[in-house]
């Protein structure tokens, strides 16, 4: 069933409170979940569940958080990742931003593709 | 002390759902501690309870080959306290379950009165924190875990 944008971000913003215990007005579009929510790796788990339950989708391991390429060694070079490694990355993630992260891929930096944002797009695409 | 939190399983339904039940006794000695006048079962021994409980849960859907961690407690929530004489009633439902996690929702109840609710989110760790590598023998599941199993006798599965 489709779903406007606007109502799957409301859905989603309950997910992230009720998963990460913040306040409803800190969950903007641009809030990454480590930075700014708080989310640790463990949290993420939690949100893929209460995605799938509150969405009744199926979201298959690696889809939302890729975390294979992520952690992937050979994409990363002097703490960089590597070109091959940001092509990789977008076509497995083209429902995050990468506006920012294409002019210093820091790996150190990677946490930040994750914001609401990116979650909320990639359930819109999901339930298109 | 040996740290298991539960006395037996009273129902086990493969991979859905079970329940376990706790006799709370003066015998425990962390009680006298806890408090010296007045004793409580901790609300955190609660909560190991139902992890144990739904924990063997999704172990023993997946025949205990996966090592079952708690990744995090998504609610507890206790109405009272629990004293010594009393029976806690675990009961675990398996909400979602995935080749890395799993989730479930509990029950909690006292002398057959519901008194709370406990959410959790399971790890299958083998599945999961890429890159780390854990020994090969499940050190979750021990003889002591699944001897708990062969005395509610669950198992066409020879656990």
């Amino acid at each position: 069933m489709a779903m406007s944008r606007e109502a799957v971000f409301e859905k989603v913003k309950e997910v992230l409170v009720d998963a990460l215990g913040v306040d409803d007005d800190e969950i903007k579009e641009e809030a990454t979940l480590t930075g700014d929510l708080g989310a640790e790796s463990i949290d993420f788990l939690d949100i893929v569940f209460r995605l799938e339950k509150t969405f009744s989708i199926k979201i298959p391991r690696g889809e939302l958080f890729p975390d294979d390429i992520l952690n992937n060694a050979e994409y990363v070079e002097g703490g960089k990742m590597t070109a091959k490694g940001l092509t990789t990355l977008k076509a497995a993630m083209p429902h995050a931003d990468f506006s920012d992260f294409e002019k210093d891929p820091d790996v150190s930096k990677m946490p930040n593709l994750f914001t609401v944002k990116t979650i909320v797009n990639y359930v819109t695409t999901k339930m298109a | 002390m040996r740290w298991i939190w539960i006395d037996k399983f009273v129902e086990f339904e493969s991979g859905v759902r079970a329940a376990a039940i706790k006799n709370v006794s003066l015998a425990e000695e962390h009680l006298h501690d806890h408090f010296p006048a007045y004793q409580v079962m901790p609300a955190s021994l609660i909560v190991e309870g139902m992890a144990q409980t739904a924990g063997i849960l999704v172990g023993e859907a997946r025949g205990f080959k996966e090592k079952v961690i708690l990744a995090k407690v998504k609610r507890a929530r206790l109405e009272r306290e629990v004293r010594p004489g009393e029976q806690l009633r675990y009961e675990a439902t398996i909400e979602q379950v995935s080749a890395e996690a799993a989730s479930t929702v509990g029950r909690v109840f006292c002398e057959g009165k519901p008194i709370g609710e406990i959410d959790i989110v399971f790890s299958h760790i083998d599945n999961n924190l890429s890159g780390l590598e854990f020994p090969e023998e499940n050190f979750v599941f021990t003889e002591e875990f699944k001897s708990l199993l062969r005395t509610y006798n669950v198992s066409g599965r020879g656990t």
